[in-house]
Parts: structure tokens; sequence; C-alpha cells
């Protein structure tokens, strides 16, 4: 038998969510420039064939600018993902393994993608 | 925590039909969620024929007039019949609203359908246990708070400082938008809802209160604040024409501006 008080109390508040929707809002504004802009190149890129689209990355610029659309748009979908497993899993366990996985997966997509593109990058004419 | 299906042995089943109004001449037909925990069992649907032309405009007056001449056994919350107590909160027609204010008529369709507020535990047929949005509510403290000795008078406030409480002191506490909020319902024992938050929000920016800071700390939190995702059924909802949703918007500007 717990007292409603009790209940809603809970834990206590955790003085933390603030950076959590500073930075969700922060990269969903990186990506109102970059989404659009990702767009437009990557169909430009691809009608000029594979080899068209390794001269693209290849460009500096371009480089630069996919490494901070894929930086953003994952840590984005880290803090997304997040929001989705919180609302939906309440068991604390369950939702901490997931929370861990979430970020375990958002890392490794960004190594293996940031990497392909320094590959490119870094190989095209050598 | 989601639930997807309802609980076992809270799926409403068919209920009883009762007999139609003899000799009148326009009726309407209503569906009533009916639950008692005494009989146990599941809950049910009954179906009820009212005379239109004996009942007052609103549903609350078709409730009451229900229970004084169909079914006497009928439970529902009512008090002051003109839309400022909150009692009568429930969902009619598949929205939140309080019944004494709710025209009947404005509801298309076939047949109306009146359920308790959703997602909250039943007392009997049309009253939720609200235990815990009430706890939500004393969570915040919804009451001046100062360290300044009290002034001989009274606490001094401008006419601007004041208006700044109007949208935000009106609210009844009838519950309907936190029980219309998808984020309350799967987190309803961590997320404070939008009521709460708006009086959160009433008390945070009331130029007399000096607890401003204790106020955010208590607020900030993953769940507490935070699970509130501007789906804004909590605006669309309320029968006092309220805005939680924006309210909740200005403490998160306040949570920011504390850090940055």
């Amino acid at each position: 038998m717990t007292t409603s008080a009790k209940n809603v109390r809970g834990l206590g508040s955790a003085g933390t969510g603030t950076s959590h929707h500073i930075r969700q809002r922060v990269t969903a504004l990186a990506l109102l420039f970059l989404v659009p802009w990702f767009m437009y190149s990557i169909i430009h890129a691809c009608k000029a064939g594979y080899e068209g689209a390794l001269t693209w990355v290849a460009q500096p610029v371009n480089a630069i600018l996919l490494i901070l659309t894929l930086s953003a748009a994952l840590y984005h979908m880290r803090l997304g993902i997040q929001v989705v497993i919180e609302d939906y899993i309440g068991k604390s366990g369950t939702r901490q393994a997931l929370l861990i996985l979430n970020t375990f997966a958002v890392f490794a997509l960004a190594v293996a993608t940031i990497l392909s593109v320094l590959k490119i990058w870094f190989t095209a004419g050598a | 925590m989601v639930q997807l299906t309802l609980p076992k042995g809270s799926a409403p089943k068919k209920g009883k039909t009762w007999p139609k109004p003899e000799r009148a001449k326009n009726v309407k037909k209503f569906k009533v969620y009916r639950y008692s925990p005494e009989e146990g069992g599941n809950p049910r649907w009954d179906t009820y024929f009212v005379d239109t032309d004996k009942c007052g405009p609103m549903v609350l007056d078709i409730l009451i007039h229900i229970k004084n001449e169909i079914d006497s056994t009928l439970a529902f919350r009512r008090s002051c019949r003109e839309g400022v107590c909150g009692s009568c909160a429930m969902n009619i027609g598949g929205h939140n609203t309080i019944a004494c204010t709710q025209g009947w008529e404005e509801i298309a369709g076939p047949h109306i359908t009146i359920a308790p507020l959703p997602h909250q535990p039943v007392v009997k047929d049309l009253i939720p246990d609200l235990t815990n949005f009430y706890a939500q509510h004393a969570y915040v403290q919804p009451y001046l708070k100062t360290d300044t000795p009290e002034p001989e008078k009274e606490w001094n406030q401008t006419e601007e400082e004041r208006e700044h409480l109007d949208g935000l002191y009106e609210c009844i506490l009838c519950a309907s938008c936190s029980t219309s909020c998808p984020s309350y319902w799967w987190n309803g024992d961590k997320y404070l809802g939008p009521a709460a938050l708006l009086q959160a929000y009433r008390w945070l920016i009331d130029s007399r209160d000096e607890a401003t800071g204790e106020r955010l700390d208590d607020l900030e939190d993953p769940f507490k604040l935070y699970r509130c995702h501007t789906i804004m059924n909590c605006t669309q909802v309320c029968p006092k024409g309220l805005n939680p949703a924006k309210a909740i918007a200005k403490i998160k500007h306040m949570m920011v501006e504390r850090v940055a």
C-alpha cells in the first residue's frame, strides 16, 4: 500500500531532459538545411552513374557536408528513438537494455557511414 | 506502459437494450458504458432511447433523464451543471468533454456513445478514479510560495502581470485534457499530464511567486515534463477553451532559458 503522493513523486525529479530537448531541436535545425542539400545533390550525383557519384563524394565540400548530414541525422535519430523507447517500454530493465542497444546501433552506423565517405574522399584519384 | 489491448475483464460487451419510450415523437439513441465492481464481469454497453422532447439540450440533461425516468442504477458525477465544477467530465461521442456544456444535437451520427474518461480505473459506470490525477495537481504545489515576509495588506500585482494568468487560472480540473493525451495513457504514473503542467505554469509566471527555480527543478525530468510531444489533444478537448499545450511549451522555454 502506497499513497498517491508517493506514487506521483516516485524517485523524484531527475533534473535532466532539457539538454535532450535542446539537442533534438538543434540537430533538427541543422537537418533543415542539410537534408534539402543532400536530397538535391544525391539525385544529381546519381544521374552521373557510379563513377559520377564517386567523383561527387570525393569533392571536399560534398564530403564534409555529407559527414555533417550523417552526424546530425544519426544523432537526431539516437535522440528520437530514445523517446520512442521511453514512451512505449514500461519495464525498466527492458527499457535500459534497448536504450543501450540504440546507442550501440547509432555509433556503429555513424562509424561505418562516415568512414565510407572518408575512404572515397581520400582514395579518389589515388 | 503501452497496452494495445484492454486488460482481461475490461473489454466492454453488448449490454441491455432498454425499451423505447411510448408515444414519443423525437427519440435519440444513446449507448452508455456500464460497469459495476459489485456485480463483477466485463463492462457493457447499454442502449437507451430518450424522448428528447422531455429533455434539456445538454448531454447531462440526457443522463439525468435516463437516471430519473429509465434506469436509476446509472452512476455519474455532476454538480454545478454550468461548466464550473468539472465533475461531469466524460467521453462523449469519442471526445472528452464535460456533459453539462455539450449539446447532444451537436454530435453527428445515428447514436451517441457515452463512456468514462479514457485510460483511468473505473469506480462505477461513468465515474473514473482520479486519485492519481489529483496527486499530480498537488505535486506542482498550486499555491503562492514566498520567502519575503508577507506584506501587511496584500501582494501587489500590476494589471499586466495579472493578465499573464488569463487562460491558466480558469482550469476547472475536469481531467478531460490529461485523459485525452496518449503520452498520459502510456506513462500516466510518471508524466504529470497537461492539467497539472498548466497549473505549474500558472504559478511559474505569477509575478508574486518566489519559488520559480524550485518549481522548475521539480519539473525537470524526462517523464514528468518531457513526455509532452505536442500531440495537442489536450488543447483540442479543453471544455474551457484553454491551451495546456502552449503552457507546457512555455515551461520548456523557461527550462532552456535557465541553461542557455
